[in-house]
């Protein structure tokens, strides 16, 4: 139970590999059904459009799933993960086409804490805007 | 209806054991688009010392959510399914929820406040095996949209 990322081998500002997660409707619909969480925002657009959103949202958990990723495929062991906290200041927009939404993810280490710990700052953006805030892991590095 | 401030430090009963299988987690994995060996290889989990595949970081709100239920929706609290958003998720964690784990999750409302007229409760969720293991402590804060009162 060991990430693979050595403590002494990062530094404050470290960048880790950012990603890019394509998030199509039937995205969503695999996320209602793994999680349970069938909130009809997530799959009908009528009902978001009548509820104020412009069009069908991501659950903001598959978001966070999605940008824990760039963390814990860095870490090898995602069992190295100490904590991790996002908050969902926007919402991801799904259309119904060909290319639904992408969320862009990069992360970079924030501060080297003691015991081997280090924390990232992740960075986590849809159609340019940011979607989560104060996004950030814990995680404790060989 | 502004929320009552004096149900933070409430606790509920824990919920039904959940026990983790090996096909849901691969399952949900799935659903996130990971393929990290980790989550669907057992020989894989076993190789970095677990007994068998571990869950995604985000997995405990599977567990989580009837007990969080269980404490949001208390009549007695007050808040409206229809203006609830999530607001913010962490999760603090002993170790990665491993598959084979029989699960218990107790709720307690750890804090009520207002914000920009809105309401926002964060409801905690400790997460242990049913031997009293500490697992994962989860907090999900939900804002209620405009049920704050004006000041």
């Amino acid at each position: 139970m060991a990430a693979s990322v050595r403590y002494d081998d990062v530094e404050v500002g470290t960048q880790l590999p950012s990603k890019s997660f394509p998030l199509q409707r039937v995205n969503l619909v695999m996320y209602a059904g793994a999680s349970g969480d069938f909130n009809i925002i997530h799959w009908n657009e009528r009902t978001a459009t009548a509820v104020g959103l412009p069009n069908v949202i991501a659950h903001g958990m598959l978001t966070m799933a999605s940008a824990g990723r760039v963390v814990t495929d860095w870490l090898g062991d995602p069992g190295a993960l100490v904590d991790y906290g996002v908050r969902m200041t926007r919402p991801v927009v799904v259309p119904d086409d060909d290319r639904g939404a992408v969320v862009e993810v990069s992360g970079v280490v924030g501060a080297k804490l003691d015991d081997g710990l280090v924390r990232i700052d992740l960075t986590a953006t849809s159609e340019g805007q940011t979607v989560l805030g104060k996004a950030q892991a814990v995680v404790r590095l060989a | 209806m502004a929320l009552n401030p004096e149900f933070v430090g409430r606790t509920y009963a824990a919920s039904a054991p959940y026990l983790v299988g090996r096909e849901k987690i691969r399952e949900f994995a799935n659903s996130i688009g990971d393929r990290n060996p980790a989550f669907h290889d057992v020989e894989a989990a076993r190789a970095l010392g677990y007994s068998d595949v571990i869950a995604p970081p985000t997995f405990p709100v599977v567990i989580s959510m009837t007990a969080l239920a269980t404490a949001m929706f208390d009549p007695e609290l007050g808040l409206d399914y229809s203006r609830v958003v999530h607001g913010e998720q962490r999760f603090n964690y002993s170790r990665p929820v491993v598959a084979g784990d029989s699960l218990v999750c107790v709720p307690t409302i750890d804090g009520i406040r207002s914000a920009a007229g809105n309401d926002l409760i964060t409801v905690r969720g400790e997460i242990s095996t049913e031997a009293g293991e500490h697992v994962v402590t989860t907090y999900a804060t939900i804002v209620s949209r405009g049920t704050a009162e004006e000041n």
